[in-house]
């Protein structure tokens, strides 16, 4: 039905995920890494959904207890196409922040190894129209992490200069400046359209 | 690639008459994550909605990015006793909204959740986003969904738990 697919879309704008449907929201691949690694990817995606959703459970080798941002390469594309804007929450201020044309779009945070080793960060990210082959495409994400006492919570958007539809999808630390901790998982999945 | 459905219903709760709490036990760890969706009323003034996990009431932390209406602001708790899901206070008729994702809630980790907050009482109320942290290894088998200072929730509240289990 036409009218419940717009509702589920404007209910889904309006919030960090996809609106649940029980028989449209399938797994896909997920990696979950026993040794440290710098980047994750998903390769040959299905072009058979309306939407991507990946969900990351992460930690940076990066040392020292900061927020390690998490870097992401569409189709593998390393080009000054991407752009990407930010709100931040570190518990004292709200800010926001953006970057145009840069080799790759930083979507979230991830503790890094000065946490304690419990400590994971988590990012939720919306991949829309991934199958288009005239739009560029646009992403969604929502995550953080937090240390009882440090922390950062984020909600960004980015953007791609090109048209071709997405079949790969990379992840990294600090565009690959440090690993992936062992115990990192990296989920994707499809949402489909009526 | 594997692919198959999911994002599972578990369980619903509506409250027919007012009550202190929903509670979902005997969570199975079948799942990778689990998502709550919580709708929540309240007649006592200034009560906020809370979760707690496992019944625990310490070991909670969370970070905070707020809109207000008239600004953006940024806050954390440490070291407290629930997590805040629901920041500004309850309306007794303009049912606040919150879901709530829990990762990897089987696992030996800390936990880590990330939570989407909207409160409108027309001309009041904010949007929050936050993360929280629950200090526990132990796997999740109950969330328990509350107001503030033990106030009743009021009839209509309602909660979903939703499960995902990745490929």
């Amino acid at each position: 039905m036409w009218w419940a697919q717009l509702l589920n879309n404007i209910a889904a704008l309006f919030s960090g995920g996809v609106a649940a449907s029980t028989s449209s929201f399938e797994s896909i691949a997920t990696t979950t890494l026993s040794a440290g690694t710098g980047w994750v990817n998903f390769n040959s995606i299905p072009q058979t959904y309306s939407s991507l959703q990946v969900r990351i459970l992460g930690r940076s080798q990066q040392t020292g207890s900061s927020a390690g941002a998490v870097s992401m390469l569409i189709n593998s594309v390393q080009t000054n196409s991407y752009a990407f804007h930010q709100l931040n929450g570190d518990g004292s201020a709200a800010s926001g922040t953006g970057t145009a044309s840069t080799n790759r779009m930083d979507i979230g945070v991830v503790p890094t190894d000065g946490y304690a080793s419990n400590i994971f960060g988590t990012l939720i990210v919306d991949i829309h129209n991934y199958t288009s082959t005239t739009n560029n495409k646009t992403v969604r994400c929502f995550g953080g992490f937090d240390g009882n006492g440090s922390g950062t919570v984020r909600l960004g958007s980015g953007f791609i200069n090109a048209t071709t539809a997405v079949t790969s999808l990379s992840f990294s630390n600090a565009n690959n400046s440090f690993d992936w901790l062992t115990g990192s998982t990296f989920a994707l999945y499809g949402i489909k359209g009526a | 690639m594997a692919a198959g459905a999911t994002y599972e219903p578990i369980a619903t709760t509506t409250l027919a008459s007012a009550a202190n709490a929903i509670t979902f036990s005997s969570i199975p760890a079948t799942y990778t994550d689990l998502v709550v969706v919580f709708n929540a009323l309240c007649s006592t003034g200034g009560t906020t909605g809370q979760m707690l996990l496992n019944g625990a009431t310490t070991g909670y932390s969370a970070t905070f990015l707020r809109g207000t209406g008239a600004a953006a602001a940024s806050n954390r708790f440490t070291s407290d006793s629930s997590l805040t899901v629901m920041y500004q206070a309850l309306s007794s008729t303009i049912p606040s909204h919150a879901r709530i994702n829990i990762f990897n809630y089987a696992g030996s980790t800390y936990k880590t959740v990330l939570i989407e907050d909207a409160q409108d009482y027309n001309g009041s109320g904010q949007v929050m986003r936050s993360v929280g942290l629950y200090q526990s290894t132990s796997a999740i088998t109950s969330i328990k969904l509350q107001a503030s200072g033990g106030s009743n929730l009021s009839i209509g509240t309602s909660a979903t738990l939703y499960g995902i289990k990745a490929a």
